[in-house]
């Protein structure tokens, strides 16, 4: 479905991918894994077409997505969480849902679909999105990109700074956009999280990705994590 | 004329100016809101406004009501798509950068003017009101017959003058409902939050940017067009409308379009009243002195946020 294909980016004069790939299909959920640093964030910004990709190819279902201009690519039906929700905080959480509905002309059906998700986000549609609590405004997010009735999901640390039980609901959404044939691609630092429901794990390092490996061989085999990630 | 009914006079010239003040102020503020440019050729765009329909009510004939008509549609829409081309053109080749956009729209600023100078040459140029009647105003008083309405000397304004008042009240009603309840005034204040997160949800940014900033120009220009039938239309008009309007974008807070209205209201309307009980230019140092306090004890203006 998603496939990456030896990336080059550059932020500025600083290339900070040198040769990412990565391919994901329907109802898997593919980790990318590594240090601070290592090119995470930066690869799924890639994607997004917020980055300028200088080498290599990324495809959605066979489309062209490199060189497409940024707006465009979320309308092929990738949907984005970014790294700190980046939710638009002024507008209220009805306003957020709708800017997400719109991205692909999406209807009320949807919005009662992802409503039903997030039954918290429907008692607090009029009020402003900056003024949620952290689990809420991850729920937003999550909402929001949901709202595109995407092909792929790309989450960036999703549960970062989440007390137990709101990460927990949101590993639940995960598992069921998994299970409605999503294809997702996680980014996060928590490997307990991970590991748990992970199918496979791309490992980056410098800008590169020195391994892919099954998330049952990731755990049967911890050495590997210690390895790449210090951990 | 007694002090009441002469402090009423000054309040409504102070309207006026406020009305006007409003419109090219609200213009700014959307324009620095939402793409983080300080336009310093907005005053241009109000220019081109002014000189635009002596133009268009000299061509066109008949009663000056028709050509005053044509001129508020055709004027600020033209100066809109001139100022969209121009970001086009112009503002998206520097990306928007901070430093860069100043510079550029100093360039505007003289190329706007100068061109005008050179077709439309440098005389200032009157409009005549599409309808002036003079109206007589009552005054109330308590007098020795109890209470009293009054017509006092010189008390009057011009059914033009309400006009103006009424029209630019309208024109914010009307922006405010584009803003808050459109899908283009929502997908122009996601833009305004998180221009990067916006085009992650498939908003244009690029072409929102040239939207806003033709609808800041196009308002700047509505705002000419309804005062020259009071000021006459000059290619050098724009500096003081630019002053005043940047004056009350750092008052009101930049980028907060309700603090830009109080500002252009409480702007406008000191200085009507001290131009009249004192003069022009004590209003002018008051009105930056008052920024200069404004800078000093609230930096983010008066409904400003501090930036995150």
């Amino acid at each position: 479905m998603l496939d990456v294909r030896d990336i080059h980016v550059a932020y500025g004069q600083v290339k900070t991918l040198y040769g990412v790939s990565l391919s994901v299909q329907p109802g898997e959920i593919l980790c990318l894994l590594g240090r601070n640093g290592a090119g995470k964030t930066t690869t799924l910004k890639s994607i997004m077409g917020l980055l300028p990709v200088s080498e290599g190819q990324i495809t959605l279902d066979g489309t062209e997505l490199t060189g497409m201009q940024p707006h465009l690519i979320p309308r092929e039906g990738v949907g984005y969480i970014p790294q700190g929700r980046r939710l638009f905080p002024e507008l209220t959480v009805a306003e957020n849902i709708e800017v997400g509905l719109m991205t692909r002309k999406q209807g009320a059906d949807t919005r009662e679909w992802v409503l039903d998700l997030f039954p918290r986000l429907r008692e607090r549609l009029g009020q402003q999105a900056g003024t949620l609590s952290g689990g809420e405004q991850q729920m937003l997010a999550t909402a929001r990109a949901l709202c595109l009735r995407p092909k792929v999901l790309l989450l960036d640390e999703p549960t970062e700074g989440l007390q137990p039980s709101m990460i927990e609901q949101i590993r639940q959404v995960i598992l069921k956009m998994k299970s409605e044939g999503f294809a997702i691609v996680l980014v996060e630092q928590r490997l307990d999280a991970i590991l748990a429901i992970a199918d496979r794990a791309v490992i980056i390092e410098n800008g590169k990705n020195v391994d892919t490996m099954d998330a049952a061989a990731l755990k049967s085999d911890p050495g590997k994590l210690r390895q790449y990630l210090g951990v | 004329m007694d002090f009441g009914p002469h402090l009423m006079l000054a309040s409504l010239e102070g309207a006026v100016i406020s009305a006007i003040l409003v419109l090219t102020a609200m213009g700014l503020s959307i324009v620095f809101g939402v793409m983080r440019v300080v336009n310093v050729a907005h005053g241009e765009f109000y220019m081109l406004g002014a000189v635009l329909t002596w133009f268009i009510t000299s061509i066109v004939g008949g009663h000056p009501a028709i050509g005053f008509v044509a001129a508020i549609v055709v004027a600020p829409l033209l100066v809109g798509c001139l100022a969209a081309g121009a970001d086009r053109l112009i503002l998206k080749r520097v990306n928007y950068d901070p430093d860069r956009t100043i510079v550029a729209t100093i360039g505007m600023l003289y190329i706007i003017q100068q061109t005008t100078l050179m077709t439309f040459g440098p005389e200032a140029r009157p409009v005549e009101a599409p309808f002036n009647t003079r109206l007589s105003l009552p005054w109330f008083e308590w007098g020795e017959n109890g209470f009293a309405m009054i017509w006092p000397w010189g008390l009057s304004t011009t059914s033009y003058k309400l006009f103006v008042i009424a029209a630019a009240a309208m024109v914010l009603v009307a922006l405010w409902l584009v803003l808050t309840r459109t899908k283009v005034g929502l997908l122009m204040r996601a833009t305004q939050q998180d221009s990067e997160t916006a085009q992650a949800f498939g908003v244009p940014v690029g072409k929102v940017y040239s939207w806003v900033f033709g609808l800041g120009a196009g308002l700047a220009a509505l705002g000419a067009v309804l005062v020259v039938p009071i000021q006459q239309a000059h290619y050098l008009m724009g500096h003081d409308p630019l002053l005043l309007a940047f004056i009350v974008v750092i008052i009101g807070g930049l980028g907060s379009l309700p603090g830009t209205v109080i500002a252009a209201i409480l702007i406008g309307m000191s200085d009507g009243i001290i131009s009249v009980f004192f003069s022009p230019t004590l209003a002018k140092i008051i009105a930056t002195f008052l920024v200069a306090m404004v800078l000093v004890f609230r930096p983010q203006g008066l409904l400003g946020k501090i930036a995150r």
